[in-house]
């Protein structure tokens, strides 16, 4: 097991290594650099040492040296926790990612526990209630919340929320917690604004894992164990949750592989359209800026964030299931 | 001693009768005609048939193929070509259609707009008119355009009267017709779906190929990258991608760009299908034989392995169309996908990002509907052919 552990976090060295350097590489891409929409700015006001500035600029951000020596400096700041500069204020990265990097954490990590508790509840009840109307209303539900893309049921649910309920959605927390430091008042506020976010990012997620859980668990309900167990006089509680429902529930723990991109791939633009103070409307001024240093930052805590997670749901489940445990882990 | 009372009566033979008729030794196999028609069939027969069965996957099929075909001769279904500007109607909202005028049958027309200024809010403020009703013209000739840039014409299935408008579904911020926009639209989001899907298909052909048929450290490689791209979150991956694009290029090649760009992300599931099936496929009997008589892999991958899981592929491409579909959608949305004036259901749902705007002009959110209708319909297409592509199960 401990070699198994080890081996893993060896094999996430160089796979960090190719997607960071990719993520480098992509964003430094097209021509120019963020240096340049500003100076554009400068040079149309008739500023007259406008391209000295410039030079000054590249200078301070290390925009004058090759791509390879920057992404090299860059890997080596990381090791130190220094992200360094952000291109836009000319602040430190890290200084500018801090809070939205808990928020969002604090967001997925609401999302998944969301998508566990809705789906538990609703895929144990469709199975258990096979063909009945809430089985057919469920499965109902599961196909749309498949089927519409998230940051469109954003779009709709904040057009509702505006116009029929006079609520703004937006935002994470009320505005006079902005700039406050953390109170219990700011984390209620914080929780409410986080529900709609979170059910909006869950639905397609939730949605999967009934279908999964449903399959599964009718699967296991048909075995003969459990006609046994019914034979005996077992209750019927009993006898669902005894075995039936510890087997069934694997795919929750599994499918964080899958779970974990999807949750982060929704966040981003769903906190776009509803601008939260995440890392998703960042990002995306980042990469419209060529704002390489923020952007590759981002990119990189959200790769340990989902390897990290892949990890952590392989060892759970090889923990949860002894046929894996001794079996196909290594090989995964 | 014999005593003939207690033997029983000499017997007549058994009267016994054989048919001289020639005997038919398969007789107990009979088959009616319509088992043997079930059992005759070919396989893709056995698919079509099962698909059949699958209700809301025929309707879908239909929808899409009626879709599909709307944007060959989008030029004639909309009323308006995609760069008219009817300057005089801003934010006009949608026009609905009317078939009795004062109790009396006139056919479909719709209302005049009346413009009017709220002076405290200074917004346009547009009224029907109900006295004016404007018919509405068929088969008329109308706005000018080039019939897929190359030919020139004016002739549309519907048309506004004379001098009058016809707004199905409003107007957006220049005055241009959503309706018309949206048809137009779909020409680009429902193609991007479908070259975007051949390219990934061709990529995990070959690539899930290599891998599975070659093994070794080539399948090392390919399961590598694979197992990156799949737990990378797509959506950043495909945002610094789409930034990457230089300015510089026409809407055009982004166009392609950005469709290659889905295609590098979307591969690797199907290519993880290829590569299982090759695995499995290269061992059995046949391909042995093939490899026997001195095939080359490329005919062995393509002629012997490829056919008996062609049917699964399809099925898998086919359901992930709709996440192509989504993926473009969602980068034009943000304003990294496709840029005017090439225009796609994302590229007009951008026009919907500030809320204030469209809490006052709620026509801008239509865009949203064909995209949610035609994902659910590949969504139900792909769940049929999913269950036709094994017709022995």
């Amino acid at each position: 097991m401990l070699q198994y552990v080890v081996r893993r976090l060896l094999l996430m060295i160089p796979t960090l290594f190719v997607i960071s350097f990719l993520v480098y590489f992509i964003i430094d891409l097209p021509p120019g650099d963020c240096v340049t929409s500003q100076i554009d700015e400068l040079v149309a006001r008739g500023e007259p040492d406008a391209l000295k500035r410039a030079e000054e600029l590249r200078h301070l951000y290390g925009l004058d040296h090759p791509l390879m020596h920057r992404y090299l400096s860059w890997v080596a700041g990381v090791f130190r926790w220094d992200f360094g500069l952000s291109c836009q204020d000319t602040v430190p990265v890290k200084d500018l990612i801090g809070e939205r990097i808990a928020l969002t954490m604090i967001m997925e990590a609401a999302t998944i526990a969301f998508i566990w508790i809705v789906s538990f509840v609703i895929g144990v009840y469709a199975a258990t209630h096979q063909y009945k109307l809430g089985d057919y209303v469920a499965s109902f539900f599961g196909f749309i919340g498949l089927a519409v893309p998230n940051f469109l049921l954003a779009l709709v649910l904040l057009y509702v929320g505006k116009v029929y309920f006079g609520l703004s959605i937006g935002g994470l927390m009320d505005a006079q917690y902005l700039e406050k430091s953390m109170s219990w008042d700011k984390a209620v506020s914080i929780l409410q604004h986080l529900i709609i976010p979170v059910i909006v990012i869950g639905t397609s997620g939730t949605a999967g894992m009934i279908r999964r859980l449903r399959a599964n668990l009718l699967d296991e309900l048909q075995k003969q164990y459990v006609v046994t167990g019914r034979a005996k006089g077992l209750s019927e509680f009993r006898l669902l949750v005894k075995y039936p429902l510890r087997h069934a529930i694997n795919p929750f723990v599994s499918d964080i592989g899958h779970l974990i991109p999807e949750v982060i791939s929704g966040s981003v633009i769903v906190s776009v359209v509803l601008s939260l103070p995440t890392t998703g409307p960042m990002l995306l001024g980042a990469l419209k800026t060529q704002d390489v240093n923020l952007a590759a930052t981002f990119l990189l805590l959200v790769a340990v964030l989902t390897v990290i997670g892949m990890l952590v749901s392989d060892l759970l489940l090889a923990a949860l299931d002894p046929r894996i445990r001794f079996g196909a882990a290594g090989e995964k | 001693m014999t005593d003939t009372a207690h033997t029983p009566p000499a017997r007549t033979p058994t009267p016994h009768y054989v048919n001289d008729a020639p005997w038919d030794p398969y007789v107990s196999e009979k088959l009616t005609a319509e088992q043997e028609k079930y059992y005759m069939a070919g396989q893709w027969k056995l698919m079509w048939w099962r698909f059949r069965r699958h209700r809301p996957a025929v309707v879908s099929a239909l929808f899409l193929a009626f879709i599909y075909f709307t944007t060959i001769i989008s030029e004639w279904v909309a009323p308006y070509d995609l760069q008219t500007r009817n300057i005089k109607y801003i934010f006009a909202p949608p026009q609905g259609v009317h078939l009795f005028h004062d109790g009396k049958f006139v056919g479909p027309f719709v209302y005049e707009l009346m413009i009017t200024r709220d002076m405290d809010t200074l917004q346009r403020v547009y009224k029907p008119d109900t006295t004016k009703p404007q018919p509405l013209r068929f088969f008329c000739s109308g706005d000018k355009y080039e019939f897929w840039n190359l030919v020139n014409g004016s002739f549309h299935f519907v048309c506004p009267a004379e001098g009058g408008t016809f707004f199905l579904a409003g107007t957006d911020r220049l005055g241009r017709d959503m309706f018309s926009r949206i048809v137009y639209a779909a020409r680009i989001s429902l193609t991007i779906g479908l070259i975007g899907i051949a390219l990934s298909f061709t990529l995990a052909l070959i690539l899930g190929g290599l891998a599975g048929y070659y093994g070794g450290w080539v399948d090392l490689v390919v399961q590598r990258l694979t197992e990156i791209l799949k737990s990378f979150p797509h959506l950043p991956l495909w945002l610094a991608l789409s930034a990457a694009l230089p300015v510089t290029w026409s809407p055009l090649l982004i166009y392609f760009g950005i469709t290659l760009i889905l295609a590098l992300l979307d591969w690797p599931s199907l290519g993880r299908a290829v590569r299982g099936k090759l695995l499995s496929l290269r061992e059995e009997d046949y391909a042995a034989a093939a490899l026997m008589m001195g095939a080359t892999p490329a005919r062995i991958i393509g002629r012997h392995l490829l056919p008996g899981f062609m049917s699964h592929l399809i099925a898998s491409a086919t359901l992930s169309i709709p996440s192509m579909i989504l993926a473009e959608t969602a980068l034009s949305f943000l304003g990294l996908g496709l840029r005017p004036p090439i225009t796609s259901w994302g590229v007009l749902l951008n026009e919907a990002t500030d809320i204030n705007v469209v809490a006052v002009n709620w026509w801008l959110m239509l865009p949203v509907a064909p995209v949610i209708l035609v994902i659910l319909a590949y969504q139900f297409l792909g769940d049929g052919m999913r269950d036709a592509a094994d017709p022995y199960a």
